[in-house]
């Protein structure tokens, strides 16, 4: 094979990267969709002949500061986003997870890839998922062409949603081109109110309970003892204008006397603490362990961890509780003992990080039902008959 | 004459009524099917009441295995199938035809389960709307969408339509609500996607199954978010001289940095008609008003609205009523949500709901205007101002076919300049029979093949929810 025919494909536009897929299908040929490189352990190994680079697909092709809407290219690096958005004082609302803390390595995320891993942060509890503020996309389907679904404007019910299918769907149904999405002010303050000392029952309980009061707390997390103190930490986070901020933080501190609650960080302070969440920060080291990502009813998050027994090597709580990052041995056993221990709860989970040839042996997404398999198959058929996109990258054979 | 067309009926199927019936009868109690024409005669419309088609029987299945017994069965006799909730669909989205069976879901309206530790509640598919929001509501919760009809349409149907409401603003529509739901296929499988936890564990089935219109399956259970209200909740009229002026002040607070719960538009028209109904103190000497609500503790709605205020000012407001009490803010919504019956006792009327990027608002409100007035009309304009979505309410005399076929006329006029100025056909009613034929404005024969595809991959037949959404000629390539 010579150096032209192994190298990336890198289309400038949609017709392009549509002939490239034509061309890819008609000889049998499958292609991998690289973004910034910075997601690439998500998933199944990549089992494509080649790969196809988001690279010339770059861009924001608008910002309506007044609508809060913004539309960018699967290439457009995320900081391109993030500081266009930073200049009026608006943020993507999911608060995106930046993917560099647990897998190392270089690289600028980009549009496409927040989209197709549906990378969401903590937020998330308040303000949705990645996929709740895509409103419109336009697409390359395996069969190369141009398909658009949703469109600029937040309220839209015309036609089946495509939208939401691609989010999370790791290029598997096609090529993200581009992405529209809603946004939020950025808050004005923000706030977080620490206490210290929790086990993990007790940590998801305050959370359940500032959770279900009405003062619109939009990150509760659980660090575990440990994870840069020698206690465990659990996390309330407010945002909004600055008065209100004070006043909710207020409100908070007192409903949590009982557990302790004494003042609230602010500023640069809080703003750490979570980013450090947001990229499970506190279980990226050491580098060979495998992570994982689970999710589930809050209220179950604490008796699968003790269903773990010694196969939870660290674990920390997100989204109330809904959401549980651990880390185990890279082992196939290690896995096994994870979905052993989460089948009876409900929920799912991912296989966030791991050597190739363990995601390559072990289930990386939830194993599906068998009328989920067979419906998700047909819905990746309807887009790629010929399997020409990431194929492989969430199930074995789709 | 009525414009919108059905397809040809199977005559095939109609030939086996008596045997088909006797099939459902066997597989069913005797009070889940209605074959009789008086009994069906209640299920030959919905909400667009201009069209009516009698179905072949109805059956009202009261558990998930009794809907797939059905769906199994018709798939075996080639029977098309029409899921119905309420029946409350402006688009027609419920209406049958005489060679199929509709399955009326109203027997399922059981909560099945309420975990607030957990925020969610799992309910029957015919469960109202608005009964989940009860259910929770003295404990501080309530399910986020609110569309209009609340008290009547049910979450299935809601989920078929992706269904919004005037609180959507803040909290999304339906999609944004739904963590999981049970869908029965017209295999007869019942497939449970998602359920309490966040987000989907593979591909976002749910995202697809949401807004589908009843063409991928009968959903028959549905896990929902519930969210926790804020301390206080309060509305406030502000009444402009120029509709112009009202929105540009829309505008002008999204583009602040300004998120308030609600914000709704209403033109002279619509205040007049609504006040003389719901008598919610609306000024009656403005041009246009917006309802704009804010919530949180006494201190925070304050400031905020000093904030919403200031613009307002800024933007030429005339009167500003701020709710002094529970009762009073009650008012000004039953008068904002009753503006479709309110409007009915005065007119007929057809209800357009086509959205557009916010700052093409002014441009789009002003040429609705002029639709209407070229084709002789009287339109009142109503509608979620925060998001876009319009709603055009074209008053007509139904008695007069060449006014109706005008009202008809100048709503595709406004749906298709909804699309030309960047937004699209339908922002919460759905598409149905009602804006099928105009997918093209907006949609490539791609885009539409796409679509197609995806739900060949539920329903290869095409069997469900016949003759919807897609162009009767569209094909899936």
């Amino acid at each position: 094979m010579s150096v032209a025919e192994i190298s990336a494909l890198a289309p400038a536009d949609e017709a392009e990267a549509g002939e490239m897929a034509r061309e890819a299908r008609a000889r049998g040929e499958k292609l991998d969709i690289v973004g910034g490189g910075t997601r690439l352990g998500l998933g199944r190994p990549a089992e494509g002949a080649r790969r196809l680079s988001t690279e010339r697909l770059a861009g924001i092709v608008f910002h309506e500061p007044a609508e809060m809407t913004l539309c960018a290219k699967a290439g457009t690096p995320l900081g391109v986003v993030e500081a266009a958005l930073a200049a009026h004082g608006q943020m993507l609302p999911f608060e995106p997870i930046d993917h560099r803390t647990l897998f190392g390595g270089a690289g600028e995320p980009t549009v496409g890839g927040l989209v197709a891993t549906n990378a969401s942060g903590p937020r998330r509890i308040s303000a949705g998922a990645a996929r709740d503020s895509l409103i419109g996309l336009r697409l390359v389907n395996g069969r190369g062409e141009a398909v658009k679904s949703g469109g600029r404007v937040m309220k839209n019910v015309t036609g089946l949603d495509l939208v939401k299918v691609n989010c999370g769907a790791h290029g598997t149904l096609g090529l993200v081109a581009e992405a529209t999405f809603k946004l939020l002010p950025r808050p004005q303050a923000e706030a977080t109110i620490l206490l210290r000392r929790l086990d993990d029952e007790a940590g998801v309980a305050a959370m359940t309970r500032a959770l279900g009061s009405p003062y619109g707390v939009t990150g509760a997390a659980w660090i575990g003892p440990g994870m840069g103190r020698e206690f465990s930490r659990t996390l309330l986070r407010i945002e909004g204008f600055a008065d209100s901020v004070d006043y909710r933080a207020e409100r908070l501190i007192a409903l949590n006397a009982d557990l302790g609650a004494k003042h609230a960080l602010t500023g640069e302070g809080s703003r750490s603490l979570w980013q450090a969440v947001r990229d499970a920060e506190f279980i990226a080291e050491p580098r060979q362990r495998a992570v994982w990502r689970v999710s589930l009813a809050p209220s179950r998050a604490a008796r699968f961890v003790a269903r773990l027994g010694a196969a939870a090597l660290a674990h920390f709580y997100d989204w109330g509780g809904g959401l549980v990052w651990l880390a185990s041995e890279p082992t196939e056993e290690a896995a096994a003992v994870v979905r052993a221990a989460l089948a009876p709860l409900g929920g799912h989970a991912t296989l966030v990080r791991a050597p190739d040839d363990l995601r390559a042996r072990v289930a990386v997404f939830e194993p599906l039902s068998p009328p989920l398999a067979r419906l998700t198959r047909g819905v990746k058929a309807s887009f790629d008959p010929d399997g020409v996109f990431n194929f492989g990258r969430m199930h074995v054979g789709m | 004459m009525p414009q919108i067309a059905f397809p040809p009926v199977d005559e095939s199927i109609l030939a086996r009524r008596e045997a088909i019936v006797a099939g459902l009868a066997a597989i069913l109690p005797a009070d889940g099917l209605i074959a009789d024409v008086a009994g069906r005669r209640a299920f030959e419309t919905d909400a667009l009441t201009a069209y009516r088609r009698l179905p072949l029987a109805v059956v009202l299945p009261r558990t998930s295995e009794e809907v797939a017994r059905v769906m199994r069965f018709c798939r075996d006799a080639g029977v098309n199938v029409v899921p119905r909730g309420a029946g409350t669909s402006l688009s027609g989205g419920a209406i049958p035809q005489e060679d199929a069976i509709v399955i009326g879901l109203s027997k399922m309206s059981r909560i099945l389960e309420i975990n607030l530790a957990d925020r969610y509640a799992r309910v029957e598919a015919g469960v109202t709307n608005l009964a989940i929001s009860e259910a929770v509501g003295r404990d501080g919760f309530f399910y986020a969408p609110d569309p209009s009809s609340q008290l009547a349409c049910t979450i299935g149907g809601n989920i078929a339509m992706n269904s919004g409401g005037a609180h959507c603003l803040k909290y999304g529509v339906t999609t944004n609500n739904i963590l999981g739901v049970r869908l029965v296929t017209l295999e007869g499988e019942i497939v449970d996607v998602g359920g309490p936890e966040l987000d989907a564990g593979g591909l976002d089935l749910l995202g697809v199954i949401c807004g589908s219109e009843g063409q991928l399956g009968v959903v028959t259970e549905a896990t929902v978010r519930l969210v926790r209200a804020a301390e206080g909740a309060r509305p406030v009229l502000f009444g402009f001289d120029h509709a112009e002026d009202a929105s540009q002040c829309v505008a002008a607070i999204i583009g602040g940095g300004i998120v308030p719960v609600a914000m709704e538009y209403m033109d002279r028209l619509a205040i007049e008609i609504c006040e003389n109904f719901a008598h919610a103190g609306y000024p009656l000497d403005v041009e246009a008003m917006l309802i704009v609500e804010v919530e949180g503790a006494e201190e925070e709605m304050a400031a905020e609205l000093a904030k919403i205020t200031a613009i307002a000012k800024a933007h030429g407001v005339r009167t500003i009523r701020e709710s002094m009490s529970a009762m009073e803010s009650a008012q000004i919504w039953k008068g904002r949500k009753s503006a479709f019956g309110a409007t009915g006792r005065v007119a007929d009327y057809i209800c357009m709901d086509g959205t557009v990027p916010t700052g093409r608002l002014p441009e789009a409100l002003r040429r609705a205007g002029e639709i209407c007035a070229a084709y002789g009309l009287r339109v009142a304009n109503v509608f979620h101002a925060g998001d876009g979505n319009m709603h055009p309410l074209i008053l007509y005399d139904v008695n007069d076919p060449v006014q109706q076929q005008k009202a008809e006329d100048a709503g595709m006029d406004i749906l298709a300049m909804s699309v030309e100025l960047g937004g699209c056909l339908t922002g919460e009613h759905g598409v149905g029979i009602e804006k099928r034929d105009l997918m093209r404005r907006q949609f490539t024969e791609a885009d539409l093949a796409q679509q197609m595809r995806v739900r060949a991959a539920f329903d290869p037949q095409g069997r469900l929810n016949p003759a919807k959404v897609f162009p009767l000629d569209a094909r899936a390539g």
